[in-house]
């Protein structure tokens, strides 16, 4: 019986569960006379027994899938003679991918190991063993549970309060994904990148200054040891990060400072949300445009007035980042800008301010902590923007300040040591987590530093 | 001081103070100006690249049905391409070379063969007969067509040769070129013909991914936001709660990648390149996003609709349930369409779980390999071919219409539901 079957089974039995409880609850309240003696609303035992009998059999259910596998294939090779049981795991896989292979009827071969063969029609056998007893326990739980639950029924259940006690662990449950995503992130992160610091050293990662991520099949091969010194690829990073900055802080406070304070109602209406755009467009598309039209403009310009100008320069990504980075900025400033209470304005206008020193002496010094705050959110997004910089920036580990050269940056490192095939043992794989966590703690430092100066400077206006 | 020597003080720095501010003005106006026109100089080039690949260029050619070519034991692998190239000979009986042949073959796509294959396979009367047919052009004559080729330069600086572009010329003056709709980009998979390469693979696979991702963040979203927003009670927990959640929205979305390629691929052992692995991926890094703009809907309802309720004597879970939510849908709808559209133009994270893969086929479900759009401009953004620009260009038009469509609902559902109490 197939999942998709069973699940469909089961969501019958649930909606049987409820619908035939509701009634049951329904006609036991008028049996006796007065449906007020009924605890609950009839619909609440109906969906005490739904879920009585579908979360159990759900669980059950999602378990087997989970253990499943193991169980086969532990019983797989406790069932193959001894010299596969004493073989290391390496070998032991493949032979397991053998049988599994062979009992998909995928095999190209003429002559098959009847050992092979005779563990496959026992991998078949207990597969098909799994499923029968898997469907037969689910189906036999859930229509126990359904009639444990009409059994359970009483006018006097509580059955309010147990339907909400389970909706109550439900959404406990759905907040503390938020909890296990980070759990899972930082442990996935740091337990690949121990083991890459078993294999470099932490000090030469984090200051050395060649880069170059090659290790070698056999021993004997030019190159043979990579190099994994952080330091050319953080600089890029800042490179870049910092030509995003230059473009987008200016242009995106004016811009905040020019719709609160100058523009008309309708400008505004119209400017900002257009502006916003830019926020939605997908980054992919900035890097198309940045490798396609800005990187060879610039180039070319470069080449006009005598600048040798690489076709991966860090200026064209930085540019086009800091122009997906304008609206980040400019809504930011914008919330902090208005936040200032209109009583400051006054005042310094009644003290014969023009607007533009209103903004420079009164304006910005009020909303600064939010603006500072908005700014390092701003640079943490530039240094894990990825999409930009893997279309438009280089992939070679130069250590310079020149924005006209190729830079590489941690995220394009990252992609071009985890796409394409993956051995899990080398120090070139490992090196992206290590970087991804690197990554990973200084964007945490950077929105923690944002929130921390936005919380202690903020001013209170009341 | 007198007060006529002090105004006269203001008075003369009066004209400079003027002049800045009305350069500081200047400057904000620019600085809005600026985004705007790059706004418009974003879109257009983007259309400028991209709008012809919705046209595409087919060639008629006579084709006979040779029987001695086609009534063979299985009709469905019989030698369509001979069929082409026979023609293509009779059409220029003058070309003799094998050099020159091979270049002429090559006018015709190489996916013009299925074509004749699926007709024949369609009607089987047409055996025997020689019948008029237009086939797909080969992507160097479509963009030839559509002069991207400029034939003003030397020969062995563009991709066709004098004597191809005879060749086409020769067929444009018996009226056998013509430029129809392009169907194929919209219902084929990838390719690495560019001509017949389409975004219905990529399209299927960010469907799919957008589906699991909305069928887990929506309910779990909304879930936690109700929790901490309704229930929860202030303590170290619930704190740590919130902190982590602000901190989870502005973690890199590559990071997220990562988390999927060490837990989903290789502790859980799911398939690769599967929408079901980005679809997770996705949803735990639009989960954020949703819980927060969840928790400002709920923020927004009054409380005095829960005191009421309350008040009647609702249990505090029948006041959150019958009254407050639905209340505050329309805002957690809202945060969970802008969520989306954030997830359905994401890339870098399903570079990570081997979404870049080169997948012909249309997937057909959530473990088929699949890629997704934004990953299928990034792979055309990467080949070389000029046709590949034109169609990465149209896939960006087609992914950007899906995201306008998608925040104009958001906008639209809290323009009309959004209430002010």
């Amino acid at each position: 019986m197939s999942n998709l079957l069973l699940v469909t089974i089961l969501l019958g039995f649930v909606s049987f569960g409820y619908v035939y409880g509701r009634k049951y609850a329904l006609a036991a309240g008028k049996k006796g006379g007065d449906i007020h003696k009924l605890h609950s609303r009839p619909a609440y035992h109906g969906m005490l027994i739904a879920l009585w009998c579908g979360l159990p059999t759900l669980l059950i259910l999602f378990v087997w899938q989970l253990i499943e596998p193991s169980i086969i294939t532990s019983m797989i090779i406790s069932s193959l003679p001894d010299t596969f049981s004493s073989l290391t795991p390496g070998p032991r896989g493949l032979i397991l991918n053998d049988i599994r292979n062979l009992a998909q009827g995928l095999h190209f071969g003429s002559t098959v190991d009847p050992e092979l063969l005779h563990a496959s029609d026992y991998y078949l056998q207990l597969q098909q063993t799994g499923k029968n007893i898997k469907s037969a326990s689910v189906i036999v739980i859930g229509i126990a549970a359904l009639l444990v639950g009409f059994r359970h029924f009483s006018p006097g259940l509580r059955a309010r309060n147990h339907v909400e006690r389970i909706v109550r662990y439900f959404l406990i449950c759905c907040s503390l994904i938020a909890i296990f995503t980070t759990i899972g992130i930082i442990l996935s992160v740091l337990f690949e990148a121990i083991r890459f610091f078993q294999k470099i050293p932490l000090s030469e990662f984090l200051f050395g200054l060649t880069w170059s991520p090659q290790t070698s099949i056999r021993a004997d091969q030019v190159a043979a040891s990579g190099e994994f010194g952080a330091i050319p690829v953080f600089a890029g990073t800042m490179l870049i990060s910092a030509i995003a900055m230059a473009v987008a802080t200016p242009i995106g406070l004016l811009s905040a400072i020019y719709l609160s304070e100058y523009a008309s109602k309708r400008m505004r209406a119209v400017a900002k949300p257009l502006i916003e755009i830019l926020a939605g467009v997908p980054t992919v598309v900035y890097g198309f445009f940045a490798a396609l039209v800005v990187a060879p403009f610039i180039r070319d310009a470069g080449a006009s007035i005598g600048l040798q100008v690489s076709s991966e320069s860090a200026l064209a990504a930085g540019l086009i980042m800091g122009i997906m980075i304008i609206p980040f900025i400019m809504s930011i400033s914008d919330d902090v800008i208005n936040a200032v209470p209109q009583s400051l304005r006054d005042g310094s206008y009644g003290l014969g301010a023009t607007k533009s020193e209103t903004v420079k002496n009164v304006i910005i010094p009020a909303a600064l902590p939010g603006i500072v705050g908005g700014i390092l959110l701003a640079v943490s997004r530039a240094i894990g923007e990825t999409m930009i910089v893997v279309m438009a920036a280089g992939l070679s580990a130069n250590l310079t300040a020149n924005p006209l050269q190729a830079v590489t940056t941690v995220t394009v490192q990252i992609v071009t040591l985890l796409v394409g095939d993956q051995e899990f043992d080398s120090a070139k794989t490992l090196a992206a987590f290590a970087l991804g966590l690197l990554l990973f703690i200084v964007t945490l430092i950077l929105n923690i530093l944002a929130l921390y100066i936005v919380r202690t400077y903020r001013e209170e206006y009341e | 001081m007198s007060t006529e020597k002090t105004m006269h003080i203001v008075q003369r720095g009066l004209g400079k103070r003027y002049r800045q501010e009305k350069i500081f003005k200047l400057m904000g106006l620019s600085a809005i100006l600026f985004s705007l026109a790059f706004l418009v100089f974003l879109f257009s080039s983007i259309f400028l690249n991209g709008y012809k690949a919705f046209y595409q260029t087919a060639v008629s050619i006579d084709i006979f049905f040779d029987p001695a070519v086609l009534e063979v034991k299985d009709p469905a692998s019989a030698n369509y391409n001979g069929l082409i190239k026979e023609s293509l000979r009779n059409a220029f009986p003058e070309v003799k070379k094998r050099k020159q042949k091979k270049n002429l073959y090559g006018l015709v796509s190489t996916s013009a063969s299925f074509h004749l294959r699926d007709m024949v396979l369609a009607d089987p009367g047409l055996v025997g007969q020689t019948k008029t047919i237009w086939l797909l052009a080969d992507d160097d004559v479509d963009m030839l067509m559509k002069s991207y080729i400029d034939r003003d330069l030397p020969q062995a600086d563009r991709r066709m040769n004098d004597l191809e572009i005879s060749w086409v010329d020769k067929l444009i003056a018996e009226g056998r070129v013509t430029s129809r709709f392009n169907i194929g980009f919209f219902t084929n998979g990838d390719s690495r013909e560019p001509e017949s390469a389409g975004i219905m693979g990529a399209a299927m696979g960010s469907m799919y991914m957008l589906a699991i991702t909305l069928a887990l963040a929506f309910p779990i979203g909304i879930g936690a936001a109700i929790y901490l927003e309704e229930f929860a009670v202030k303590n170290r927990l619930t704190d740590i709660i919130e902190v982590n959640i602000n901190n989870l929205a502005a973690v890199p979305s590559i990071v997220f990648g990562l988390l999927g390629l060490a837990v989903f691929l290789n502790f859980f052992e799911l398939p690769r390149s599967a929408p079901l692995v980005g679809g997770l991926v996705l949803f735990l890094m639009t989960l954020p996003t949703i819980i927060i703009t969840g928790r400002v809907a709920l923020q927004s309802v009054p409380p005095s609709i829960r005191e009421a309720a309350l008040g009647i004597g609702a249990s505090k879970m029948q006041a959150v349930f019958h009254h407050v939510l639905p209340l505050a849908m329309p805002g957690m709808l809202t945060g969970t369409i802008i969520g989306m559209a954030r997830a359905l133009g994401e890339s870098a994270p399903l570079l990570m779980i081997g979404m870049v893969a080169f997948i012909v086929d249309i997937p057909t479900g959530i473990t088929d390999p699949a890629t997704a759009l934004p990953v299928q401009i990034y792979l055309w953004a990467d080949s070389p071919e000029r046709a590949f620009v034109e169609r990465t260009s149209a896939a960006i038009m087609v992914l950007l219409t899906f995201l306008i469509l998608m925040n104009g609902t958001a906008v639209y559902l809290r323009s009309k539901f959004e209430r002010r109490w």
